[in-house]
C-alpha cells in the first residue's frame, strides 16, 4: 500500500471498489498465537479442515504426495500462513488428528 | 436437486478472499465462503451492515469478489428489492437480454434481520421479489459490542442483559423469525448450520431454483459475544444440532422435512457449559432450556408426524 492516500479526485465515482477480492493485500499472521502443522503421512485427504476454515486459509492444490507406507496421494492440503489467524479449528476437527497447533515463537 | 451432495462435492474455487478482519474461528466467515460458492458467479449480493459488512469491506480493500452492495443497517430487503425490479425493468427495455437470469442475494446479521430491517423484510416477502435472503444467526449485534438483539436466547448474557441479582441475562425467549416469514406464505424457507456444508448446498441451490423470495436462516457461533475458545467453532454448531436446540431442516410450499435427523438427543447441558455466555446458570435454568428444547422438539416431530429428533440420552 503507498504512504500517500487518494485524493478525492482520484477515486472512482462513488469511491466503489472495482478491484473483487482485494483484501488479499491485508495480510494477517500477526493474529496468530500458535500456528498448524500438517502432518502429510498421517493426513488422509479428507477435506474437513479445508472445509471448515474461515479465511480460507486452507489450500486444496494438486500437488502429489507419496506417504511413507507407499500411499500416493493426488492433492496436498497446504497451509497459508500469510491469512492462518490460528483459530485451531482445523486440528480440533481433522478425524486423525493430523494438524498439530505448535506456538508461534519469535 | 435429487442427487446429495457429499463434501467432495463443494467448489474448490474460492470466491471469499482471505485478507478479511473477521475474528479467529468467526463461524460467520465459515457460511459467506460457502454461501458465495453456492450462488452464481454473477448474483448481486445487497448487504446490510452488520459483522460480516464491516470487517470484510475495509476502504480500499474487499473480500467479495461478486458484485456487492453496501446498503444500511435496516433497508438489505429494499435494496435487494429495487435491484430485483430494476433487472426487470433494464430486460423490459432489451438493455438485457431476456434470458438471462441474474439472482439477488440479500444478506443480513440478526439485528439487521429481527430487529432493524423486518419491516423492509416484511415488504419484500410480501411484494413477492425473486430474492434470496439469507439471515447469519449470532444471537446479538456482536459487532457493536454484544448488545441483545431479538435474536438472543433466553438466559444468555449480553451487555445490555447483564447477570446480577434481578438480573440473570436475557428473559425474553428468541423470536421465531422463520414463523413470521412463513406467515407471509412463502415458498421457501430453511435453516443451514456451518457444521452441514452439503446440507447448506443443497438448500441454497434449491433456493436458487424456487422463483420468489426466499429466507434461509443461518447458525452462526460468535468467539467474542458467546465466550468460547475459537478452536470449537464447529464442535458448538454439531453439538447444536445433536442437542436439538438447532433443528436443520426446509419448509417448501408448507410441507416440512428435516434434512439432519437425530436419532438420540444430548443434554442442552453439554452445549451451554462451553460458552461462557451462560455460566451463570443455575440447575433450575438449565432444566428449564432443557424443557423449552423438549417441547420445540415435540413440536417439530408433531408436524413432520414422525420422530425425527429422538428421545435425551441418558
Amino acid at each position: 500500500m503507498s504512504s500517500r492516500l487518494p485524493s478525492w479526485k482520484e477515486l472512482p465515482i462513488g469511491a466503489v471498489i472495482l478491484e473483487p477480492g482485494s483484501s488479499r493485500r491485508y495480510k494477517t499472521p500477526e493474529w496468530r498465537t500458535s500456528r498448524p502443522v500438517i502432518n502429510q503421512d498421517k493426513c488422509i485427504r479428507c477435506r474437513i479442515c479445508w472445509s471448515y476454515c474461515p479465511e480460507p486459509a486452507i489450500i486444496e492444490a494438486d500437488k502429489p504426495y507419496v506417504t511413507s507406507a507407499n500411499k500416493r496421494y493426488e492433492i496436498s492440503y497446504l497451509i497459508d500462513y500469510d491469512y492462518c489467524k490460528g483459530c485451531g479449528i482445523c486440528a480440533q476437527e481433522c478425524p486423525v488428528k493430523a494438524i498439530e497447533m505448535v506456538p508461534e515463537v519469535r | 436437486m435429487s442427487k446429495v451432495l457429499t463434501i467432495r462435492d463443494l467448489p474448490r474455487e474460492e470466491r471469499f478472499a482471505p485478507g478479511h478482519r473477521m475474528c479467529q474461528g468467526c463461524g460467520a466467515a465459515i457460511l459467506m465462503r460457502h454461501i458465495t460458492k453456492a450462488i452464481p458467479k454473477d448474483a448481486i449480493i445487497v448487504h446490510a451492515t452488520g459483522c460480516v459488512e464491516v470487517t470484510t469491506t475495509l476502504y480500499p480493500e474487499t473480500s467479495w469478489m461478486h458484485p456487492w452492495l453496501h446498503i444500511a443497517f435496516e433497508n438489505a430487503a429494499a435494496g435487494a428489492s429495487g435491484i430485483e425490479a430494476a433487472l426487470k425493468v433494464l430486460k423490459r427495455k432489451g438493455q438485457l437480454p431476456a434470458e438471462k437470469e441474474i439472482k439477488v442475494v440479500a444478506i443480513g446479521g440478526d439485528g439487521g434481520t429481527f430487529d432493524i430491517g423486518i419491516q423492509a423484510l416484511s415488504g419484500m416477502l410480501e411484494r413477492e421479489h425473486d430474492i434470496l435472503y439469507v439471515v447469519y444467526d449470532n444471537e446479538a449485534y456482536m459487532n457493536t459490542g454484544i448488545q441483545r438483539s431479538g435474536a438472543t436466547p433466553q438466559w444468555a448474557w449480553t451487555t445490555t442483559t447483564p447477570v446480577g441479582r434481578v438480573w440473570r441475562g436475557e428473559w425474553r425467549p428468541k423470536k421465531d423469525i422463520i414463523g413470521i416469514a412463513l406467515a407471509h406464505k412463502v415458498p421457501y424457507v430453511a435453516t443451514v448450520n456451518p457444521a452441514y456444508l452439503p446440507d447448506l448446498y443443497m438448500k441454497i441451490n434449491k433456493a436458487m431454483s424456487i422463483k420468489g423470495p426466499k429466507l434461509i436462516h443461518a447458525f452462526s457461533p460468535c468467539v467474542p459475544g458467546w465466550r468460547y475458545e475459537p478452536s470449537i467453532t464447529i464442535t458448538l454448531c454439531k453439538l447444536a444440532v445433536q442437542t436439538g436446540l438447532w433443528v436443520n431442516y426446509e419448509i417448501e410450499n408448507g410441507v416440512l422435512n428435516v434434512t439432519t435427523p437425530v436419532p438420540k438427543r444430548k443434554p442442552v447441558r453439554e452445549y451451554l457449559k462451553l460458552q461462557g455466555r451462560f455460566r451463570h446458570l443455575t440447575e433450575e435454568e438449565v432444566n428449564a432450556i432443557q424443557k423449552y428444547v423438549d417441547e420445540q422438539v415435540a413440536h417439530i416431530n408433531k408436524l413432520v408426524g414422525k420422530e425425527v429428533i429422538g428421545p435425551v440420552e441418558t
